[in-house]
């Protein structure tokens, strides 16, 4: 089993969802995150005065799934996730970990079964 | 030890209460008194002609100033602790809405035990108010003052009182103890506020030298100013100089709170529901409304972008600059006095502050100290006799009115200044100034209250 996370653009979450149900991919976590990178961050001004907010705003995908199904979630998700067919500076990452088990608490279910 | 001060300070307090109350006890109102000498004060704030001798109670007026009250009342709180509260960082948020409401509660109680007569009871020597009046001594449901019950002119100057001591707490927030400013708010309303409210109002020495403030630009906004910019510079810089406002809805809701507020403030000052206090309502509409559009555009110019917050800054600006002129100018002076609040603090809060590195947290010298003494001084030259002929300014042939207002402008700032001053050093050897470094990193709302202001 892996663990996926992918850091995301915030704009780009509705179309990623969309890419992963494609290929039946329904299972997974959101949160908002906040993050520093290459895309640097943006000032914001109150009263005059400029502050740099290096912090710029993301969200976190978290999915766990079986060896043979993250090949294609990780191509649905560079897919759908990249700014333009370039992409830009700010369109996020994807990590992928190994899982050592997983257990359904309503059942107590482990491993794939699990998931 | 901070324990130990904490305790002595909010003993002190409940003590001199308790002493209040026993006095209030053992004086019965006598209806007969204070009538003639409140007279006075109403002429002094409202320059309104002398009322006729038999002083009677017009219900017209007294509906208004009940409303009026209430609506200053709303100023503090809820308004000025939401403006004050949503610009704090989200650790100190309840802090700084702590000392508004604590400030308002203080004053409510020492202005009927002795504020009221130290600042409006017969005049000694220019000086300060006698103590006739001490606990309300005397005034009873049949005391006039001018047109109204007494006991509601008390009340409307009590309003006036607490928002201008609460205004000064935006230069000191996030680093302050909150047991020094509660010795602040008594301190600085019995030896600072009730002295030079009884000079401009009270028919004290810049009174008879006819010094105009309709409704407080020396009174309030300069004197609340200055006691700001002198506090921030005793406390000293915190440890991370920023303004990072936690929720700008809040003030927002807070600005809108205090405009729809300063209507009873400008337009209650009239104390009677008269033409003058509909020149002075227009006039506070007109001037807050230009002064937010000049900081917009001046804001849009300089930053590149128009913020809500500028809007909002403007507007109090605007509001601060109106308050002595509400009920002399006519509405081109407004309109000339709101451009000059939103153009000139801009750049003091924008460029000068920065330029001279002070710590002002929240601009009360910028907006209220810069634009009290803007509304001040273009009093003298706007007065328009046409709109109140009490007043009449440089541009209606008398320029010794410019030079008054300078005098009354150059008197507070010094005043306030010195024993403001004096205030704080006081403090610092009492309980001390400033929380630990630490504790105002973790922020004040759990080192002061023990509470969070958002909680999961």
């Amino acid at each position: 089993m892996k663990y996926i996370i992918a850091i995301i653009q915030p704009t780009k979450l509705e179309a990623v969802k969309e890419a992963l149900s494609h290929i039946e991919i329904f299972r997974l976590t959101v949160s908002d995150a906040q993050g520093v990178g290459r895309q640097k961050g943006h000032t914001e001004v109150y009263r005059g005065h400029e502050y740099q907010v290096n912090f710029v705003s993301k969200v976190k995908l978290e999915i766990a799934l079986d060896d043979k199904y993250v090949e294609q979630t990780v191509n649905a998700i560079v897919d759908s996730a990249r700014s333009g067919k370039e992409g830009k500076i700010g369109d996020g990452k994807i990590f992928v970990l190994p899982c050592e088990d997983v257990i359904r608490i309503r059942t107590r279910e482990r491993g794939v079964e699990a998931l | 030890m901070r324990n130990k001060y904490f305790t002595t300070v909010l003993i002190g307090f409940g003590l001199a209460v308790l002493l209040f109350a026993a006095f209030s006890l053992a004086q019965t109102p006598d209806a007969a008194h204070g009538v003639k000498d409140t007279a006075k004060a109403v002429i002094a704030q409202a320059s309104a002609p002398a009322p006729s001798p038999a002083a009677k109670i017009d219900t017209g007026d007294t509906a208004w100033m009940i409303v009026a009250t209430a609506l200053v009342m709303l100023m503090t709180l809820p308004g000025l602790a939401l403006f004050y509260g949503g610009l704090a960082k989200r650790k100190d948020m309840l802090n700084v809405m702590a000392m508004s409401f604590a400030t308002y509660c203080i004053v409510s109680v020492l202005w009927i035990a002795y504020g009221y007569t130290f600042a409006f009871g017969n005049d000694v020597r220019g000086i300060i108010g006698d103590a006739a009046k001490f606990m309300l001594g005397g005034v009873g449901s049949n005391s006039v003052s001018g047109t109204i019950p007494e006991f509601i002119f008390v009340v409307f100057q009590l309003t006036f009182a607490a928002i201008t001591v609460a205004l000064a707490s935006g230069a000191y927030i996030e680093r302050m103890k909150f047991s020094a400013w509660v010795l602040f708010s008594i301190f600085w309303l019995t030896f600072v506020y009730v002295p030079v409210a009884h000079w401009v109002w009270g028919n004290g020495f810049l009174a008879k030298l006819g010094a105009l403030d309709f409704a407080g630009g020396t009174v309030v906004h300069i004197n609340a100013g200055i006691a700001a910019l002198v506090g921030a510079i005793i406390l000293g810089k915190r440890v991370k100089k920023e303004l990072k406002p936690n929720n700008l809805v809040f003030v927002v809701t807070g600005a809108g709170l205090l405009w729809f507020g300063w209507f009873g403030f400008n337009a209650g000052s009239a104390l009677a529901a008269n033409g003058i206090a509909g020149a002075a309502f227009i006039n506070t509409n007109t001037a807050t409304a230009m002064a937010a559009i000049a900081w917009m555009f001046t804001e849009w110019m300089y930053n590149k972008k128009p913020t809500i917050l500028g809007l909002a800054s403007g507007a109090v600006a605007g509001l601060v600059a109106i308050t002595p002129a509400a009920g002399f100018v006519n509405i081109g002076g407004a309109l000339v006095i709101g451009i000059c609040a939103g153009v000139i603090p801009f750049f003091m809060v924008a460029v000068v502050k920065a330029k001279l590195g002070y710590d002002d947290t929240l601009d009360a010298f910028g907006i209220h100290g810069v634009g009290g003494t803007i509304g001040a001084l273009l009093t003298g030259v706007f007065a328009d006799p046409a709109i109140n002929p009490a007043g009449k300014g440089l541009l209606y042939g008398n320029p010794a009115q410019l030079k008054i207002q300078f005098i009354a402008v150059a008197t507070t700032i010094g005043y306030t200044a010195v024993v403001t001053t004096i205030i704080f050093y006081v403090i610092k050897v009492l309980v001390g100034l400033r929380v630990k470094p630490e504790e105002e990193i973790m922020g004040m709302d759990q080192s002061e209250h023990g509470e969070n202001a958002y909680n999961f």
